[in-house]
């Protein structure tokens, strides 16, 4: 009988290997429920959980919803236009708002790095489950990730994953190092100078590669980041134009991984800029295949934070 | 009303001076330093075994946050924290509400402090009007109104032409500038150092270039207009070779840095501890090293704390909400004291750079204890241990990365004008 002992799930950072398995694996059992016509099992029926999304989401605000009625928990959705943060209401103040009501979770997303940790503080009998934040995690991305991968090679250790585009403000891309290093994989990052954070190689097995090319050779997994005009536009890189001839995925450099390596991309994509269509519909790309583990990943997640154990 | 400082070991670099010995105060004055002076009759008399006996410590960079802000401290409160930290005298910063740009705000400040303060207060005018950075202020009053210097601490004047021209303006009407450098189009969003700890945590960087080009800027604008620049809270090993190269060419340029600086390095803020949130940042081990070696080679003249007191709810925050700074006054001897056991400087240096240098840069008729002076006098204890602790801070406000912190040597009294202070 496996439990998870901790109150939150902030960042992969915190958590060990085994811990990290134990996520993975409730996450494969999960999707049985999935599957099932009738969708739901009554595992935590009575458990309250609010989704508090100070930035915008569809996919993983959505994923989590769907995650928590699957499990039969009580949903409810706060987002922060129609909430008190535009009266100017402290994270502080609507946390302990919130606390009155006596949630048993609060999954958050929140634009400053950290902010989790500071709300578990303030709420010591809740369970934190970090949607994103800021420039420094996304946890149940780097799981459904993972898991993704594991679907594929029955395994993590021993791969080479390319992870490609801005590493400095990806919080993808943290999750996905803590997370595949400690499980054995290593990591090859590559993007613009001006997008490569200092000494990432730090972060664990990690190789930072100059070119696009050599992380991308022999790559078992390319995992390709979002890129924005508007975020990373400005003083980042000259323009779209530029960054897809250097840094976008397409059937061409494609080739540079191994011949059923598999493209995988967070979403939402910029067909054209990061990567080109031909690979976002083509055959070795495992894009639908995150978002649908992504549930079962939450699901794992909501279990094991309100104690749940793995047989 | 006389006193008698008895058997104290008395440091004053400027007659270098060090050696057991009496010092007697008269009518708020040095009257005479000598062995075993005797009492004169009615004289109060201080028992100063065991402790240093120095020229009364100088903390040239605080905030006061009155008038304006004194919810976060005020005269009284700041100028208390700074007596139980051993200081004599405080210069408080300008970016007050409104701030110290003319001779109301000036004399409203030094009249506060000299009917209800526990230390002198010498006031820092703003190098710009409004602390807009857009045009001069009336320099030549504020400096009749008893400011010693001028500065947009806080922010940094980004215009080069209007900061050459402060530079010789303020030359010619005999008041120091004092130079926030920082480069905001390289700060940008950032809220700590730029380093592995900022790669790891995720919290937008603050590259240290961004000190450093500020800090070039300012040090060749000084070299071209030959006038004196004081450079504040220099936190980076670049800042420290700049000033270092531009001191052995001659240039009149002086710098502070804070105990934070060469105590702490970004590690402080891990777990986002937005009492590790400053302007600039902490740096990181090689910062601290160079830091380090900048004070004992001459290059940093001054240590000053930077106080900055921040209320509970602007700290208690998400970290890229909360604001800037850490409260100093009362940390600043122990953490500078430890220099001394780590063999950086002699403590006849460490006078110098609490006292003497920062009386010299500023025109402050202190900083020595020569017959005659008047006498503001520390007696330290430098062997007593203790905690640092929230609730026994005198300051209005705890942001303090050092709370919990066991540190060594403290202020066992100061003496300002000859008149025991009790906070």
């Amino acid at each position: 009988m496996k439990q998870f002992r901790h109150k939150d799930i902030i960042a992969l950072k915190d958590l060990t290997r085994e811990e990290i398995e134990l996520l993975i694996e409730t996450a494969e059992n999960m999707r049985e429920i999935n599957s099932r016509e009738i969708k739901k099992v009554p595992t935590l029926r009575g458990k309250t959980i609010i989704n508090l999304f100070y930035e915008a989401s569809t996919r993983t605000r959505t994923s989590f919803e769907i995650a928590g009625k699957r499990l039969s928990a009580d949903t409810v959705n706060i987002t922060p236009s129609a909430s008190s943060a535009t009266k100017g209401e402290t994270l502080a103040d609507t946390a302990l708002n919130l606390l009155a009501m006596k949630p048993d979770i609060i999954v958050m997303r929140h634009a400053v790095s950290g902010s989790h940790y500071f709300l578990s503080k303030k709420l010591p009998n809740c369970s934190i489950i970090n949607a994103g934040d800021g420039t420094h995690e996304h946890p149940s991305q780097g799981l459904l990730d993972m898991l993704t991968m594991k679907d594929r090679f029955g395994r993590l250790d021993g791969l080479k994953v390319a992870i490609i585009g801005d590493i400095t403000h990806s919080r993808v891309a943290r999750s996905d190092i803590q997370g595949l290093t400690k499980l054995g994989s290593h990591v090859f990052v590559a993007g613009p100078p001006t997008m490569i954070p200092p000494e990432v190689e730090r972060l664990g097995n990690v190789t930072a590669c100059a070119t696009m090319k050599e992380a991308l050779t022999d790559a078992d997994v390319i995992i390709m980041l979002r890129i924005q005009q508007e975020r990373q536009g400005k003083t980042l890189m000259p323009n779209t134009r530029e960054y897809s001839r250097y840094f976008g995925l397409n059937p061409e450099n494609l080739k540079f991984a191994k011949p059923d390596a598999m493209v995988m991309h967070p979403g939402p994509i910029n067909r054209g800029v990061e990567m080109s269509s031909y690979v976002v519909d083509g055959a070795q790309s495992h894009i639908l295949k995150q978002v649908e583990n992504g549930v079962a990943v939450r699901m794992a997640m909501l279990y094991h934070v309100c104690g749940g154990e793995l047989e | 009303m006389n006193l008698l400082i008895k058997g104290g070991r008395v440091i004053d670099p400027s007659q270098k001076i060090d050696a057991t010995l009496d010092v007697l105060v008269e009518k708020g004055l040095v009257k005479e330093l000598g062995k075993g002076l005797a009492a004169p009759a009615g004289c109060e008399v201080l028992d100063a075994t065991g402790k240093y006996v120095v020229p009364g410590l100088i903390d040239m960079h605080v905030h006061l946050r009155d008038p304006g802000l004194e919810y976060k401290e005020d005269i009284v409160s700041g100028t208390r924290a700074a007596a139980a930290g051993g200081f004599t005298s405080v210069c408080c910063m300008p970016n007050t509400r409104p701030v110290i740009d003319n001779k109301a705000i000036a004399s409203y400040i030094i009249n506060k402090a000299k009917s209800e303060g526990f230390c002198n207060v010498f006031p820092v005018g703003t190098i710009t009007y409004g602390m807009n950075g857009e045009r001069m202020s009336e320099m030549g009053e504020l400096k009749e109104a008893g400011c010693v210097a001028v500065s947009d601490d806080g922010k940094p004047v980004s215009s080069p032409e209007l900061m050459r021209r402060s530079l010789q303006y303020a030359h010619g009407m005999g008041i120091m500038v004092i130079s926030h450098a920082e480069e905001l189009s390289l700060v940008g969003e950032g809220v700590m150092n730029e380093g592995f700890t900022s790669t790891e945590i995720g919290l937008k960087g603050i590259p240290r270039v961004a000190e450093d080009i500020a800090t070039a800027r300012d040090v060749l604008l000084a070299e071209y207009t030959a006038a004196p620049l004081h450079v504040a809270h220099v936190s980076t090993s670049g800042s420290v070779r700049i000033i270092r190269e531009a001191k052995a060419r001659g240039v009149k340029v002086t710098c502070e840095t804070a105990p934070h600086y060469f105590t702490l390095t970004d590690d402080a803020v891990r777990g986002y501890n937005t009492n590790a949130k400053m302007n600039p940042p902490l740096r990181e081990a090689a910062d601290v090293v160079a830091i380090k070696e900048g004070l004992r080679d001459g290059t940093i003249d001054c240590i000053a704390t930077d106080h900055a007191p921040h209320h509970l709810d602007e700290k208690d925050v998400e970290f890229d909400a909360a604001l800037n700074g850490i409260v100093g006054l009362e940390t600043s001897l122990p953490l500078s004291l430890k220099l001394v056991e780590e063999g950086v400087l002699t403590v006849e240096q460490l006078i110098r750079k609490m006292s003497c240098n920062p009386a010299a840069i500023l025109g402050l008729n202190r900083g020595s204890l020569k017959v005659g002076n008047i006498a503001d006098i520390t007696l330290i204890d430098p062997a007593v241990e203790w905690s640092v602790e929230a609730d026994k801070l005198e300051s209005k406000s705890k942001n303090s990365p050092f709370l919990g912190w066991q540190v060594k040597g403290k202020a066992a009294a100061t003496v300002l004008a000859g008149k025991v202070v009790k906070p």
